[in-house]
Protein backbone atom coordinates (compact mmCIF):
# COMPACT_ATOMS: atom_id res chain seq x y z
CA UNK A 1 0.00 0.00 0.00
CA UNK A 2 1.51 2.91 -1.13
CA UNK A 3 1.66 6.17 0.92
CA UNK A 4 -1.38 7.56 -0.97
CA UNK A 5 -3.57 4.83 -0.40
CA UNK A 6 -2.70 4.50 3.24
CA UNK A 7 -3.99 8.16 3.38
CA UNK A 8 -7.09 7.66 1.54
CA UNK A 9 -8.02 4.89 3.70
CA UNK A 10 -7.42 6.37 6.98
CA UNK A 11 -9.38 9.72 5.92
CA UNK A 12 -12.41 7.42 4.10
CA UNK A 13 -15.96 7.37 6.22
CA UNK A 14 -18.17 4.56 6.23
CA UNK A 15 -22.09 5.12 6.97
CA UNK A 16 -24.77 2.79 6.43
CA UNK A 17 -27.57 3.92 3.86
CA UNK A 18 -30.73 2.06 5.60
CA UNK A 19 -30.02 -1.50 5.46
CA UNK A 20 -29.24 -2.55 1.86
CA UNK A 21 -26.50 0.37 1.12
CA UNK A 22 -23.20 1.93 2.14
CA UNK A 23 -21.89 5.68 1.55
CA UNK A 24 -18.28 5.56 1.73
CA UNK A 25 -17.13 9.53 1.73
CA UNK A 26 -13.44 9.76 0.35
CA UNK A 27 -12.48 13.59 0.82
CA UNK A 28 -13.94 17.03 1.74
CA UNK A 29 -15.72 19.55 -0.36
CA UNK A 30 -16.12 19.71 -4.31
CA UNK A 31 -12.37 19.03 -6.08
CA UNK A 32 -11.22 17.31 -9.52
CA UNK A 33 -8.72 15.24 -7.23
CA UNK A 34 -11.65 14.13 -5.24
CA UNK A 35 -13.50 13.51 -8.51
CA UNK A 36 -10.94 11.27 -9.51
CA UNK A 37 -10.59 9.12 -6.61
CA UNK A 38 -14.16 8.84 -6.51
CA UNK A 39 -14.75 7.92 -10.60
CA UNK A 40 -11.88 5.10 -9.52
CA UNK A 41 -13.40 3.85 -6.51
CA UNK A 42 -16.88 3.55 -8.53
CA UNK A 43 -15.46 2.04 -11.37
CA UNK A 44 -13.25 -0.49 -9.11
CA UNK A 45 -16.42 -1.94 -7.48
CA UNK A 46 -18.32 -2.34 -11.12
CA UNK A 47 -15.55 -3.81 -12.79
CA UNK A 48 -14.71 -6.63 -9.68
CA UNK A 49 -17.82 -6.65 -7.56
CA UNK A 50 -18.69 -8.79 -3.91
CA UNK A 51 -21.28 -11.30 -4.56
CA UNK A 52 -24.50 -9.38 -3.88
CA UNK A 53 -23.02 -6.09 -5.20
CA UNK A 54 -26.07 -4.42 -7.14
CA UNK A 55 -24.53 -1.16 -8.45
CA UNK A 56 -22.17 1.97 -7.19
CA UNK A 57 -23.51 5.21 -7.37
CA UNK A 58 -20.24 8.39 -7.74
CA UNK A 59 -21.29 11.35 -6.43
CA UNK A 60 -19.01 14.91 -5.63
CA UNK A 61 -17.63 13.15 -2.94
CA UNK A 62 -18.87 10.12 -2.22
CA UNK A 63 -19.78 6.41 -3.64
CA UNK A 64 -22.88 4.91 -2.42
CA UNK A 65 -23.07 0.89 -3.38
CA UNK A 66 -26.21 -0.58 -2.92
CA UNK A 67 -26.44 -4.42 -2.13
CA UNK A 68 -28.29 -7.67 -1.31
CA UNK A 69 -27.94 -8.18 2.25
CA UNK A 70 -29.25 -11.89 2.03
CA UNK A 71 -26.90 -12.96 -1.00
CA UNK A 72 -24.18 -10.85 1.19
CA UNK A 73 -25.27 -12.84 4.16
CA UNK A 74 -25.26 -16.09 2.34
CA UNK A 75 -21.54 -15.87 1.23
CA UNK A 76 -20.23 -13.67 4.13
CA UNK A 77 -17.90 -14.92 6.97
CA UNK A 78 -20.63 -15.74 9.83
CA UNK A 79 -19.39 -13.24 12.39
CA UNK A 80 -20.14 -10.08 10.18
CA UNK A 81 -22.84 -8.73 9.13
CA UNK A 82 -23.89 -7.29 5.44
CA UNK A 83 -22.96 -4.09 6.40
CA UNK A 84 -19.17 -4.52 7.59
CA UNK A 85 -18.40 -7.35 5.54
CA UNK A 86 -19.34 -4.94 2.40
CA UNK A 87 -17.56 -1.77 4.49
CA UNK A 88 -13.98 -4.98 4.26
CA UNK A 89 -14.62 -5.43 0.96
CA UNK A 90 -14.08 -1.44 0.05
CA UNK A 91 -11.26 -1.08 2.69
CA UNK A 92 -9.08 -3.81 0.82
CA UNK A 93 -10.46 -2.03 -2.69
CA UNK A 94 -8.98 1.24 -1.63
CA UNK A 95 -5.71 -0.49 -0.57
CA UNK A 96 -4.86 -1.27 -3.93
CA UNK A 97 -7.10 1.61 -5.93
CA UNK A 98 -4.67 2.92 -8.81
CA UNK A 99 -6.41 6.50 -9.14
CA UNK A 100 -4.36 7.85 -12.17
CA UNK A 101 -4.58 5.25 -14.81
CA UNK A 102 -8.34 4.39 -14.54
CA UNK A 103 -10.18 7.58 -16.08
CA UNK A 104 -10.29 8.20 -19.18
CA UNK A 105 -10.08 11.81 -20.49
CA UNK A 106 -12.56 12.76 -22.89
CA UNK A 107 -13.56 16.77 -24.02
CA UNK A 108 -16.68 16.77 -25.46
CA UNK A 109 -18.11 20.09 -27.16
CA UNK A 110 -21.64 21.00 -26.32
CA UNK A 111 -23.25 23.19 -29.40
CA UNK A 112 -25.86 25.51 -28.10
CA UNK A 113 -27.98 27.84 -29.44
CA UNK A 114 -27.48 31.13 -27.03
CA UNK A 115 -30.66 33.59 -26.38
CA UNK A 116 -33.96 34.12 -28.20
CA UNK A 117 -36.48 31.54 -28.12
CA UNK A 118 -34.52 28.72 -26.81
CA UNK A 119 -32.56 30.96 -24.37
CA UNK A 120 -35.47 33.65 -22.52
CA UNK A 121 -33.50 34.31 -19.53
CA UNK A 122 -30.16 35.42 -21.49
CA UNK A 123 -31.11 38.95 -21.44
CA UNK A 124 -31.95 38.87 -17.48
CA UNK A 125 -28.54 37.38 -16.72
CA UNK A 126 -27.03 39.92 -18.90
CA UNK A 127 -29.19 42.76 -17.28
CA UNK A 128 -28.53 41.51 -13.54
CA UNK A 129 -24.42 41.20 -14.10
CA UNK A 130 -24.35 44.89 -16.24
CA UNK A 131 -22.80 42.81 -19.01
CA UNK A 132 -23.90 42.47 -22.65
CA UNK A 133 -25.64 39.58 -23.93
CA UNK A 134 -22.99 38.48 -25.87
CA UNK A 135 -20.23 38.87 -22.75
CA UNK A 136 -22.60 36.11 -20.95
CA UNK A 137 -22.05 34.27 -24.04
CA UNK A 138 -18.12 34.17 -24.13
CA UNK A 139 -17.97 34.02 -20.24
CA UNK A 140 -20.39 30.62 -20.41
CA UNK A 141 -18.35 29.28 -23.21
CA UNK A 142 -14.36 30.28 -22.63
CA UNK A 143 -14.60 27.49 -19.71
CA UNK A 144 -13.97 24.13 -19.38
CA UNK A 145 -16.13 22.28 -17.03
CA UNK A 146 -15.26 19.40 -15.37
CA UNK A 147 -18.57 16.75 -15.19
CA UNK A 148 -18.36 15.34 -10.90
CA UNK A 149 -20.95 13.49 -11.66
CA UNK A 150 -24.74 12.54 -13.14
CA UNK A 151 -28.07 12.38 -10.82
CA UNK A 152 -31.07 14.12 -10.59
CA UNK A 153 -32.72 13.30 -14.04
CA UNK A 154 -30.59 10.49 -16.52
CA UNK A 155 -27.74 12.21 -17.75
CA UNK A 156 -28.00 15.53 -16.23
CA UNK A 157 -23.98 16.49 -15.13
CA UNK A 158 -23.28 18.48 -12.14
CA UNK A 159 -20.74 20.86 -13.19
CA UNK A 160 -17.73 22.52 -12.02
CA UNK A 161 -15.71 25.44 -13.35
CA UNK A 162 -18.21 28.07 -14.15
CA UNK A 163 -17.04 31.40 -13.47
CA UNK A 164 -18.89 33.33 -10.93
CA UNK A 165 -19.51 36.74 -12.74
CA UNK A 166 -22.42 35.32 -14.14
CA UNK A 167 -23.68 33.31 -11.28
CA UNK A 168 -27.30 34.32 -11.12
CA UNK A 169 -30.05 33.40 -8.93
CA UNK A 170 -32.66 30.53 -9.17
CA UNK A 171 -36.10 32.45 -10.39
CA UNK A 172 -38.65 32.93 -8.20
CA UNK A 173 -41.30 31.08 -9.94
CA UNK A 174 -40.29 27.60 -11.21
CA UNK A 175 -41.21 27.74 -15.00
CA UNK A 176 -43.69 24.11 -15.06
CA UNK A 177 -41.70 23.45 -18.29
CA UNK A 178 -38.21 23.65 -18.96
CA UNK A 179 -37.36 22.30 -22.84
CA UNK A 180 -35.02 19.21 -23.60
CA UNK A 181 -31.92 20.49 -24.19
CA UNK A 182 -32.13 23.78 -22.03
CA UNK A 183 -28.95 25.02 -20.74
CA UNK A 184 -29.27 26.99 -17.51
CA UNK A 185 -27.68 28.55 -14.78
CA UNK A 186 -28.78 28.15 -10.83
CA UNK A 187 -26.28 30.21 -8.50
CA UNK A 188 -22.89 29.14 -9.45
CA UNK A 189 -24.11 26.26 -11.32
CA UNK A 190 -24.61 25.35 -15.17
CA UNK A 191 -26.17 22.55 -16.43
CA UNK A 192 -28.24 21.10 -19.27
CA UNK A 193 -31.41 19.61 -18.88
CA UNK A 194 -31.70 15.96 -20.47
CA UNK A 195 -35.61 15.87 -20.47
CA UNK A 196 -38.53 17.94 -20.07
CA UNK A 197 -38.70 19.30 -16.68
CA UNK A 198 -40.35 21.87 -14.41
CA UNK A 199 -37.18 24.11 -12.89
CA UNK A 200 -36.20 27.36 -11.87
CA UNK A 201 -33.14 27.40 -13.36
CA UNK A 202 -32.02 30.72 -16.01
CA UNK A 203 -32.42 29.17 -18.98
CA UNK A 204 -29.92 30.80 -21.62
CA UNK A 205 -29.67 28.27 -24.40
CA UNK A 206 -30.40 24.72 -25.61
CA UNK A 207 -28.18 22.71 -26.91
CA UNK A 208 -29.50 20.77 -29.84
CA UNK A 209 -27.49 17.41 -28.65
CA UNK A 210 -29.15 14.78 -26.81
CA UNK A 211 -27.85 13.75 -23.22
CA UNK A 212 -29.79 10.09 -22.46
CA UNK A 213 -30.00 7.56 -25.01
CA UNK A 214 -32.17 4.81 -23.01
CA UNK A 215 -31.45 2.18 -25.94
CA UNK A 216 -27.78 2.43 -25.84
CA UNK A 217 -25.76 0.47 -23.65
CA UNK A 218 -24.21 3.18 -22.57
CA UNK A 219 -26.74 5.48 -22.12
CA UNK A 220 -25.85 8.84 -21.36
CA UNK A 221 -23.71 11.30 -23.54
CA UNK A 222 -22.02 12.79 -20.46
CA UNK A 223 -20.18 10.62 -18.03
CA UNK A 224 -18.26 11.51 -14.40
CA UNK A 225 -14.58 12.90 -15.03
CA UNK A 226 -15.42 14.05 -18.74
CA UNK A 227 -14.29 17.51 -19.44
CA UNK A 228 -17.05 19.92 -21.63
CA UNK A 229 -17.11 23.06 -23.32
CA UNK A 230 -20.06 24.74 -24.82
CA UNK A 231 -19.65 26.42 -28.41
CA UNK A 232 -21.81 29.20 -29.28
CA UNK A 233 -24.22 28.16 -32.57
CA UNK A 234 -26.34 29.52 -34.99
CA UNK A 235 -29.74 28.39 -36.28
CA UNK A 236 -28.86 27.13 -39.16
CA UNK A 237 -25.98 24.92 -37.19
CA UNK A 238 -28.52 23.91 -34.67
CA UNK A 239 -31.01 22.90 -37.45
CA UNK A 240 -28.33 21.10 -39.39
CA UNK A 241 -27.24 18.91 -35.64
CA UNK A 242 -31.19 18.06 -35.13
CA UNK A 243 -31.29 17.10 -38.46
CA UNK A 244 -28.32 15.09 -38.96
CA UNK A 245 -29.56 13.12 -34.74
CA UNK A 246 -32.39 12.23 -36.35
CA UNK A 247 -30.88 10.46 -39.26
CA UNK A 248 -28.85 8.63 -36.64
CA UNK B 1 -55.59 -8.96 -28.19
CA UNK B 2 -55.44 -9.77 -24.52
CA UNK B 3 -56.64 -6.88 -21.79
CA UNK B 4 -58.52 -3.83 -22.96
CA UNK B 5 -57.97 -0.61 -20.15
CA UNK B 6 -62.03 0.86 -19.72
CA UNK B 7 -60.96 3.89 -17.00
CA UNK B 8 -57.12 4.14 -15.97
CA UNK B 9 -58.47 4.50 -12.57
CA UNK B 10 -55.90 7.12 -10.36
CA UNK B 11 -52.98 5.93 -11.50
CA UNK B 12 -52.57 2.60 -13.17
CA UNK B 13 -49.07 1.70 -14.40
CA UNK B 14 -46.42 -1.32 -15.39
CA UNK B 15 -44.30 -2.06 -12.47
CA UNK B 16 -41.33 -4.86 -12.05
CA UNK B 17 -38.89 -4.80 -9.37
CA UNK B 18 -37.04 -1.98 -10.75
CA UNK B 19 -34.48 -0.94 -12.76
CA UNK B 20 -31.15 -1.64 -11.19
CA UNK B 21 -27.57 -0.42 -12.32
CA UNK B 22 -28.24 2.49 -13.93
CA UNK B 23 -28.39 4.81 -11.11
CA UNK B 24 -25.04 6.23 -12.09
CA UNK B 25 -26.42 7.92 -14.72
CA UNK B 26 -28.92 9.71 -13.07
CA UNK B 27 -31.50 6.77 -13.64
CA UNK B 28 -34.30 5.85 -11.22
CA UNK B 29 -34.62 2.37 -9.94
CA UNK B 30 -38.51 2.91 -9.76
CA UNK B 31 -40.85 -0.65 -9.86
CA UNK B 32 -43.44 -1.63 -7.48
CA UNK B 33 -43.71 0.33 -4.29
CA UNK B 34 -44.85 -2.65 -2.45
CA UNK B 35 -42.21 -5.03 -4.09
CA UNK B 36 -43.73 -8.69 -1.67
CA UNK B 37 -47.14 -7.74 -3.21
CA UNK B 38 -45.89 -7.99 -6.85
CA UNK B 39 -43.62 -10.97 -6.29
CA UNK B 40 -46.81 -12.97 -4.30
CA UNK B 41 -48.78 -12.01 -7.45
CA UNK B 42 -46.48 -13.86 -9.65
CA UNK B 43 -45.67 -16.61 -7.86
CA UNK B 44 -49.56 -17.15 -7.55
CA UNK B 45 -50.27 -17.24 -11.42
CA UNK B 46 -46.72 -19.30 -12.19
CA UNK B 47 -44.75 -16.84 -13.20
CA UNK B 48 -41.11 -15.84 -12.74
CA UNK B 49 -40.98 -13.47 -9.04
CA UNK B 50 -39.74 -10.22 -11.16
CA UNK B 51 -42.64 -10.52 -14.21
CA UNK B 52 -44.02 -7.29 -15.24
CA UNK B 53 -47.70 -6.70 -13.17
CA UNK B 54 -50.02 -3.84 -12.87
CA UNK B 55 -49.81 -1.88 -9.94
CA UNK B 56 -53.50 -0.02 -9.36
CA UNK B 57 -53.54 3.27 -7.16
CA UNK B 58 -56.77 3.50 -5.12
CA UNK B 59 -59.95 3.58 -7.24
CA UNK B 60 -61.33 3.45 -10.66
CA UNK B 61 -59.38 1.35 -12.68
CA UNK B 62 -61.37 -1.24 -14.79
CA UNK B 63 -60.10 -3.55 -17.26
CA UNK B 64 -61.23 -5.92 -19.42
CA UNK B 65 -60.36 -9.55 -20.72
CA UNK B 66 -60.56 -10.18 -24.33
CA UNK B 67 -59.52 -13.62 -23.67
CA UNK B 68 -59.90 -16.63 -21.26
CA UNK B 69 -56.96 -16.08 -18.76
CA UNK B 70 -55.11 -16.92 -15.48
CA UNK B 71 -54.77 -13.16 -12.98
CA UNK B 72 -53.50 -12.84 -9.61
CA UNK B 73 -54.75 -9.46 -7.41
CA UNK B 74 -52.46 -9.19 -4.31
CA UNK B 75 -51.69 -5.85 -2.45
CA UNK B 76 -53.64 -3.98 -0.56
CA UNK B 77 -57.95 -3.97 -0.80
CA UNK B 78 -59.14 -1.81 -3.42
CA UNK B 79 -62.73 -3.67 -3.50
CA UNK B 80 -62.71 -5.63 -6.92
CA UNK B 81 -65.17 -7.23 -8.29
CA UNK B 82 -65.60 -9.54 -11.54
CA UNK B 83 -68.43 -8.43 -13.83
CA UNK B 84 -69.42 -6.84 -10.48
CA UNK B 85 -69.09 -10.12 -8.22
CA UNK B 86 -66.53 -9.84 -5.31
CA UNK B 87 -62.99 -10.93 -7.14
CA UNK B 88 -61.21 -13.30 -4.47
CA UNK B 89 -58.06 -11.79 -4.05
CA UNK B 90 -54.61 -13.67 -3.11
CA UNK B 91 -55.15 -17.16 -5.03
CA UNK B 92 -55.32 -17.67 -8.78
CA UNK B 93 -58.58 -16.78 -10.73
CA UNK B 94 -59.40 -17.59 -13.71
CA UNK B 95 -61.23 -14.87 -16.10
CA UNK B 96 -63.43 -15.93 -18.96
CA UNK B 97 -63.02 -13.72 -21.73
CA UNK B 98 -65.16 -10.53 -22.07
CA UNK B 99 -65.27 -10.25 -18.41
CA UNK B 100 -64.36 -6.76 -16.65
CA UNK B 101 -62.27 -6.25 -13.08
CA UNK B 102 -62.99 -3.59 -11.32
CA UNK B 103 -61.58 -1.81 -8.83
CA UNK B 104 -64.29 0.39 -6.56
CA UNK B 105 -62.26 2.14 -3.70
CA UNK B 106 -59.83 1.57 -1.46
CA UNK B 107 -60.88 -0.32 2.08
CA UNK B 108 -57.68 -1.14 3.34
CA UNK B 109 -54.19 0.04 1.54
CA UNK B 110 -53.49 1.94 -1.86
CA UNK B 111 -52.16 -0.40 -4.14
CA UNK B 112 -53.03 -3.55 -6.05
CA UNK B 113 -51.17 -5.49 -8.19
CA UNK B 114 -52.45 -7.71 -11.05
CA UNK B 115 -50.27 -10.50 -12.48
CA UNK B 116 -51.21 -12.33 -15.83
CA UNK B 117 -50.12 -15.85 -16.21
CA UNK B 118 -47.65 -16.39 -19.05
CA UNK B 119 -46.94 -12.33 -18.32
CA UNK B 120 -47.77 -8.91 -20.13
CA UNK B 121 -45.80 -8.58 -23.39
CA UNK B 122 -43.80 -5.42 -22.51
CA UNK B 123 -40.55 -4.83 -24.00
CA UNK B 124 -37.85 -4.60 -21.33
CA UNK B 125 -35.76 -0.90 -21.55
CA UNK B 126 -32.13 -0.88 -19.46
CA UNK B 127 -32.85 -4.15 -17.78
CA UNK B 128 -36.48 -3.45 -16.50
CA UNK B 129 -40.45 -3.40 -17.57
CA UNK B 130 -41.35 -0.47 -15.17
CA UNK B 131 -42.53 2.60 -16.08
CA UNK B 132 -39.73 5.49 -15.41
CA UNK B 133 -42.80 8.21 -15.84
CA UNK B 134 -40.53 11.07 -16.15
CA UNK B 135 -37.66 9.71 -18.46
CA UNK B 136 -41.47 8.43 -20.66
CA UNK B 137 -39.29 5.21 -20.74
CA UNK B 138 -40.46 1.52 -19.95
CA UNK B 139 -44.02 0.22 -19.00
CA UNK B 140 -46.66 0.70 -21.57
CA UNK B 141 -45.24 3.18 -24.30
CA UNK B 142 -43.47 5.04 -21.14
CA UNK B 143 -46.47 6.27 -19.33
CA UNK B 144 -49.39 5.73 -17.21
CA UNK B 145 -52.48 3.84 -18.58
CA UNK B 146 -55.00 5.51 -20.04
CA UNK B 147 -58.32 4.58 -21.64
CA UNK B 148 -58.13 2.64 -24.62
CA UNK B 149 -54.91 0.90 -24.27
CA UNK B 150 -54.31 -2.95 -24.88
CA UNK B 151 -51.74 -4.64 -23.62
CA UNK B 152 -50.91 -8.29 -25.06
CA UNK B 153 -50.07 -11.20 -22.63
CA UNK B 154 -47.72 -13.69 -23.57
CA UNK B 155 -48.32 -17.35 -24.39
CA UNK B 156 -49.52 -20.15 -21.40
CA UNK B 157 -46.14 -21.97 -20.90
CA UNK B 158 -47.25 -25.95 -19.86
CA UNK B 159 -46.85 -25.54 -16.03
CA UNK B 160 -49.50 -22.52 -17.01
CA UNK B 161 -51.72 -24.45 -18.74
CA UNK B 162 -52.20 -27.40 -16.77
CA UNK B 163 -53.11 -24.52 -14.04
CA UNK B 164 -55.78 -23.12 -15.93
CA UNK B 165 -57.10 -26.46 -16.57
CA UNK B 166 -57.14 -26.96 -12.83
CA UNK B 167 -58.12 -24.05 -11.73
CA UNK B 168 -61.05 -24.13 -14.51
CA UNK B 169 -62.30 -27.38 -14.13
CA UNK B 170 -62.23 -27.81 -9.77
CA UNK B 171 -61.42 -24.13 -8.82
CA UNK B 172 -59.93 -23.81 -5.69
CA UNK B 173 -60.34 -22.64 -2.40
CA UNK B 174 -56.75 -21.92 -0.87
CA UNK B 175 -55.30 -18.56 -0.58
CA UNK B 176 -51.90 -17.62 0.39
CA UNK B 177 -51.51 -16.06 3.83
CA UNK B 178 -50.24 -12.63 3.31
CA UNK B 179 -50.82 -11.25 6.75
CA UNK B 180 -47.31 -11.59 8.55
CA UNK B 181 -45.55 -10.40 5.24
CA UNK B 182 -48.38 -7.27 3.94
CA UNK B 183 -49.84 -4.93 6.67
CA UNK B 184 -52.76 -2.71 4.82
CA UNK B 185 -53.91 -0.82 8.26
CA UNK B 186 -53.96 2.71 7.58
CA UNK B 187 -52.08 3.48 11.39
CA UNK B 188 -48.96 1.52 11.46
CA UNK B 189 -45.81 1.41 13.39
CA UNK B 190 -42.89 1.89 10.82
CA UNK B 191 -39.25 0.24 11.43
CA UNK B 192 -36.27 2.40 11.14
CA UNK B 193 -33.02 2.92 11.40
CA UNK B 194 -30.94 6.15 12.00
CA UNK B 195 -29.79 7.64 9.30
CA UNK B 196 -26.19 9.88 9.34
CA UNK B 197 -27.87 13.20 10.12
CA UNK B 198 -30.36 12.01 13.00
CA UNK B 199 -27.39 13.11 15.80
CA UNK B 200 -27.91 16.53 13.95
CA UNK B 201 -32.01 16.90 15.38
CA UNK B 202 -32.46 19.06 18.47
CA UNK B 203 -32.97 17.09 21.62
CA UNK B 204 -36.65 18.09 21.15
CA UNK B 205 -37.16 16.69 17.65
CA UNK B 206 -35.39 13.87 18.24
CA UNK B 207 -37.55 12.44 21.15
CA UNK B 208 -40.92 13.52 19.00
CA UNK B 209 -39.56 11.73 16.30
CA UNK B 210 -40.10 8.46 17.95
CA UNK B 211 -43.23 9.63 20.16
CA UNK B 212 -45.25 11.03 17.76
CA UNK B 213 -47.63 10.30 15.37
CA UNK B 214 -47.08 11.73 11.80
CA UNK B 215 -49.40 11.85 8.72
CA UNK B 216 -48.98 10.81 5.85
CA UNK B 217 -50.33 14.30 3.60
CA UNK B 218 -51.77 14.61 0.25
CA UNK B 219 -48.46 15.23 -1.24
CA UNK B 220 -47.84 11.70 -1.63
CA UNK B 221 -47.01 9.73 -4.92
CA UNK B 222 -44.43 6.96 -5.93
CA UNK B 223 -41.61 9.49 -5.75
CA UNK B 224 -41.91 10.39 -1.85
CA UNK B 225 -44.95 10.87 0.98
CA UNK B 226 -44.22 14.10 2.46
CA UNK B 227 -45.60 13.66 6.47
CA UNK B 228 -46.54 16.18 8.79
CA UNK B 229 -46.03 15.88 12.52
CA UNK B 230 -44.33 17.96 14.95
CA UNK B 231 -42.13 19.96 12.69
CA UNK B 232 -38.72 19.19 13.55
CA UNK B 233 -35.08 20.88 13.79
CA UNK B 234 -31.65 20.91 13.44
CA UNK B 235 -29.16 22.19 15.86
CA UNK B 236 -27.78 23.73 13.34
CA UNK B 237 -27.67 23.79 9.23
CA UNK B 238 -25.69 21.20 7.75
CA UNK B 239 -23.48 21.86 4.74
CA UNK B 240 -24.24 19.23 2.51
CA UNK B 241 -23.13 18.00 -0.73
CA UNK B 242 -25.50 15.23 -2.80
CA UNK B 243 -24.88 11.98 -1.96
CA UNK B 244 -27.02 8.66 -2.35
CA UNK B 245 -30.24 8.03 -1.33
CA UNK B 246 -32.87 5.34 -1.25
CA UNK B 247 -35.68 3.75 -0.98
CA UNK B 248 -37.25 4.52 2.44
CA UNK B 249 -34.39 7.53 3.36
CA UNK B 250 -36.02 10.12 5.10
CA UNK B 251 -35.10 13.63 4.59
CA UNK B 252 -35.60 16.68 6.71
CA UNK B 253 -35.55 20.06 3.87
CA UNK B 254 -35.96 23.13 5.79
CA UNK B 255 -39.39 23.27 6.51
CA UNK B 256 -39.07 20.96 9.08
CA UNK B 257 -41.71 18.19 7.55
CA UNK B 258 -39.52 15.13 6.75
CA UNK B 259 -40.18 13.47 3.00
CA UNK B 260 -40.16 9.70 2.54
CA UNK B 261 -38.24 8.74 -0.52
CA UNK B 262 -40.21 5.92 -2.01
CA UNK B 263 -40.02 3.67 -5.57
CA UNK B 264 -39.22 6.60 -8.01
CA UNK B 265 -36.86 8.33 -5.83
CA UNK B 266 -34.47 10.67 -7.60
CA UNK B 267 -31.25 8.77 -7.40
CA UNK B 268 -29.39 11.87 -5.28
CA UNK B 269 -30.21 14.06 -2.95
CA UNK B 270 -28.75 16.69 -0.56
CA UNK B 271 -31.08 17.36 2.20
CA UNK B 272 -30.15 15.60 5.70
CA UNK B 273 -31.03 12.05 6.20
CA UNK B 274 -33.19 11.50 9.83
CA UNK B 275 -33.45 8.04 9.21
CA UNK B 276 -34.42 5.60 7.01
CA UNK B 277 -37.40 2.73 6.89
CA UNK B 278 -36.18 -1.07 7.29
CA UNK B 279 -36.37 -2.91 3.43
CA UNK B 280 -39.07 -5.48 5.87
CA UNK B 281 -41.31 -2.60 5.93
CA UNK B 282 -41.49 -0.71 2.56
CA UNK B 283 -44.32 -2.76 1.46
CA UNK B 284 -46.27 -1.02 4.77
CA UNK B 285 -45.25 1.94 3.83
CA UNK B 286 -46.41 1.35 0.02
CA UNK B 287 -50.00 0.78 1.48
CA UNK B 288 -50.14 3.76 3.63
CA UNK B 289 -53.26 6.00 1.36
CA UNK B 290 -52.91 10.37 2.24
CA UNK B 291 -54.34 11.08 5.91
CA UNK B 292 -52.63 7.35 7.47
CA UNK B 293 -50.94 7.43 10.21
CA UNK B 294 -47.31 6.44 10.97
CA UNK B 295 -45.52 5.57 14.45
CA UNK B 296 -41.64 5.39 13.76
CA UNK B 297 -39.85 2.81 15.97
CA UNK B 298 -36.10 2.39 16.01
CA UNK B 299 -34.43 -0.70 15.28
CA UNK B 300 -30.84 -1.79 14.84
CA UNK B 301 -29.11 -2.02 11.55
CA UNK B 302 -28.51 -5.52 12.33
CA UNK B 303 -32.23 -6.41 13.59
CA UNK B 304 -33.24 -4.55 10.38
CA UNK B 305 -31.22 -7.42 8.47
CA UNK B 306 -32.77 -10.28 10.48
CA UNK B 307 -36.05 -9.01 10.06
CA UNK B 308 -35.45 -8.55 6.07
CA UNK B 309 -34.17 -12.56 6.28
CA UNK B 310 -37.31 -13.48 8.48
CA UNK B 311 -39.50 -12.00 5.99
CA UNK B 312 -37.08 -13.63 2.82
CA UNK B 313 -37.89 -17.06 4.92
CA UNK B 314 -42.01 -16.74 4.56
CA UNK B 315 -41.27 -15.78 1.14
CA UNK B 316 -39.68 -19.44 1.11
CA UNK B 317 -42.17 -21.33 2.82
CA UNK B 318 -44.82 -19.48 0.42
CA UNK B 319 -42.84 -20.94 -2.20
CA UNK B 320 -42.80 -24.10 -1.44
CA UNK B 321 -46.45 -24.12 -0.55
CA UNK B 322 -47.18 -23.20 -3.80
CA UNK B 323 -45.08 -25.47 -5.63
CA UNK B 324 -46.94 -28.50 -3.55
CA UNK B 325 -50.23 -27.50 -4.74
CA UNK B 326 -49.34 -27.33 -8.44
CA UNK B 327 -47.31 -31.46 -7.97
CA UNK B 328 -51.01 -32.42 -6.43
CA UNK B 329 -52.95 -30.46 -8.88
Amino acid sequence: MSDHQEKLLAEAVFKPLGDSALIVQIGIGIHPNIQKRVYALSEWMNCHPFTGFIESVPAYNNVTIFYHPIIVCQNAPANLTPYEFVCHYVKKVIKQLDIETNQQERCIDIPVLYGGKYGPDLEYVAQYHNLSVEEVIMIHSREEYLVYMLGFAPGFPFLGGMDEIIATPRKKTPRLSIEQGSVGIAGKQTGIYPLKTPGGWQIIGRTPLSLFHPSKSSPTLLHPGDKIRFVSISQEEFDRYREMSECL
Amino acid sequence: MSIKILNPGVLTTVQDLGRMGFQKYGVVVGGAMDSYSLRLANLLVGNSEEEAVLEVTLFGTKIQFEKDMVIAITGGDLQATMDGKKAVMWRPIWVKKGSTLHFKSAKKGCRAYISFAGGLSISNIMGSKSTYLRAEIGGYKGRALQKGDVIECNKLGKAQQDLLKEIQHSGNHWMVNYHPLIHTEQTQQIRVIKGTEFDHLQAKSKEEFFHHPFKVTSNADRMGYRIEGPSLSLTAEVEMLSEGVTFGTIQLPPSGDPIILMADRQTTGGYPKISHVITADLCHLAQLQPMATIYFEEVSLLEAVQLMLEKEKMMDEIKVGLRLKRTKA
